[in-house]
């Protein structure tokens, strides 16, 4: 039997990104990199079908197109490179969260009680993390997601993305401009320049 | 009733070029402004005072309707000019003259039909004040709760597609900007409910009353077109804010904010 990869991206692209196909197999970690403008942010966007493109992307070879679009966005889940709040409390974001998961990140139950323009850039980047893991999406599509941390925070969040996407057999891309990251995560590497997507030794 | 003399009018005139010659003494720069409104309040309501007139004596529903029509174009082009961000295209005048048809024409025919019931039901002398009235409460209530909704999913878009992003379908994530945008559109008449009669006589039933009217009949009257407004408002303002909230997402649920254009002012 034919193996069905988790993501497949088939002649996808958008205004500024050339028709891209390739294939994200179960717990496999793409890592994407690229100078700033070249189109990482459009890609992630594209998959997760917040913008307009042509093309297919399929989950598990179920085309986007076939599931309401709300839908496809809990099953492929962005993190985007800066996280926005909409309640007045941090913990209004989450239905249930254990202090278990916020230590395994360094950060303080307290947070939850405070303010979201209390918290500092890099809590909230965590915190928009674990709001996202909370969905259990299928496909993870990370931008940035330890830019501005320290280096030990920074290892904190590698580990609980490596550990969710073993234990749930899931698949992600991962946009990194961190060579010595993409090689801890990497199954495999994408380079990106002009909007034009290649793969590429690390 | 005492009738007014073109003199009573000149007189009263006077006391706005005075305004406008202390306005440009002090330097507050209005007087060309004021002048101009002026000018335009005289010119507008002696020109509709003349299509009354020639409206009342007859009673031809075509003419009634031409007139209707001519005030729902009227108040439609005001919505949209008041929007800061209007939607692109025929949507930007078609949203809020659609939601005001649709609210303001049905409770103008409700009254008619069966609480005022003149003979013809559309006899001009309650038909049209009353549509007027009505198209002119809807029209700011439906500007005020779309201008909220467009400039307010403007400045949290980041917010929307981080919403979006999480699986929130457009409905969800615009819930709390579609209640707040419903509500800055219902303000407006349910202060002025419950300011009437305490903090301010109503125009109309002032007016009533100025023509001779029993106070308890003019009472009356303005109980019931406060009641007919304030349903006219809220539902004229929830059409158009449920139609704007849905105009601003595309079928897979993406926020669509190039559909809106800012006014350049």
């Amino acid at each position: 039997m034919e193996k069905i990869a988790k993501l497949t991206l088939k002649e996808l692209s958008t205004l500024h990104l050339r028709p891209t196909s390739f294939s994200v197999e179960r717990a496999e970690i793409v890592t994407l990199n690229g100078p700033s403008g070249a189109g990482k942010s459009l890609l992630l966007r594209s998959i997760c079908d917040l913008i307009e493109h042509q093309g297919d992307v399929m989950l598990n070879n179920i085309s986007v197109r076939t599931i309401a679009a709300h839908q496809w966005r809990k099953d492929v889940g962005m993190l985007a490179a800066e996280s926005y709040w909409w309640h007045e409390r941090m913990g209004d974001h989450f239905d249930s969260i254990s202090n278990a998961e916020l230590s395994q990140l360094g950060l303080s139950p307290k947070l939850l009680k405070q303010h979201t323009s209390e918290c500092s850039t890099g809590e909230r980047q965590r915190l928009a993390l674990l709001r996202l893991l909370q969905n259990q999406p299928q496909v993870l599509l990370l931008d940035e997601p330890t830019s501005g941390l320290d280096q030990g925070s920074a290892r904190q969040v590698e580990a609980l993305i490596l550990d969710y996407i073993k234990d749930n057999q899931a698949a992600a891309i991962w946009v990194s401009h961190d060579p010595e990251q993409c090689r801890r995560v990497a199954t495999r590497h994408f380079q990106i320049e002009n909007g034009l997507i290649q793969e590429a030794a690390l | 009733m005492i009738s007014l003399s073109p003199i009573d009018l000149t007189i009263t005139s006077l006391l706005v070029v005075l305004l406008a010659i202390t306005s440009w003494r002090i330097g507050a720069g209005v007087e060309r402004k004021l002048l101009w409104a002026a000018l335009r309040t005289t010119l507008q309501l002696l020109l509709i005072g003349w299509v009354l007139k020639a409206l009342f004596t007859q009673s031809n529903p075509l003419w009634i309707a031409l007139m209707a029509s001519m005030m729902l174009l009227i108040a439609g082009r005001e919505v949209m000019s008041r929007q800061q961000h209007s939607f692109r295209g025929i949507w930007g005048y078609g949203m809020g003259t659609l939601a005001m048809f649709v609210s303001s024409f049905s409770i103008a025919l409700i009254a008619l039909q069966f609480i005022i019931r003149p003979d013809p039901w559309y006899q001009p002398q309650y038909a049209i004040p009353l549509l007027g009235m009505l198209l002119g409460n809807t029209m700011n209530g439906i500007s005020l709760g779309l201008d909220r909704l467009t400039s307010s999913a403007w400045q949290q878009r980041h917010q929307i597609e981080a919403k979006l992003m999480l699986g929130f379908t457009a409905c969800e994530a615009m819930e709390t900007l579609r209640k707040d945008a419903i509500r800055v559109g219902m303000i407006p008449m349910i202060n002025a409910m419950a300011a009437a009669g305490v903090i301010s006589l109503p125009g109309m039933m002032t007016g009533q009353i100025l023509a001779g009217a029993p106070p308890m009949e003019a009472v009356k009257y303005q109980i019931l077109i406060m009641f007919l407004i304030t349903a006219g408002t809220g539902f004229g303002t929830m059409v158009a804010i449920s139609a704007g909230a849905s105009r601003l997402f595309d079928e897979r649920e993406r926020l669509r904010l190039d559909r809106l254009k800012r006014r350049s002012d």
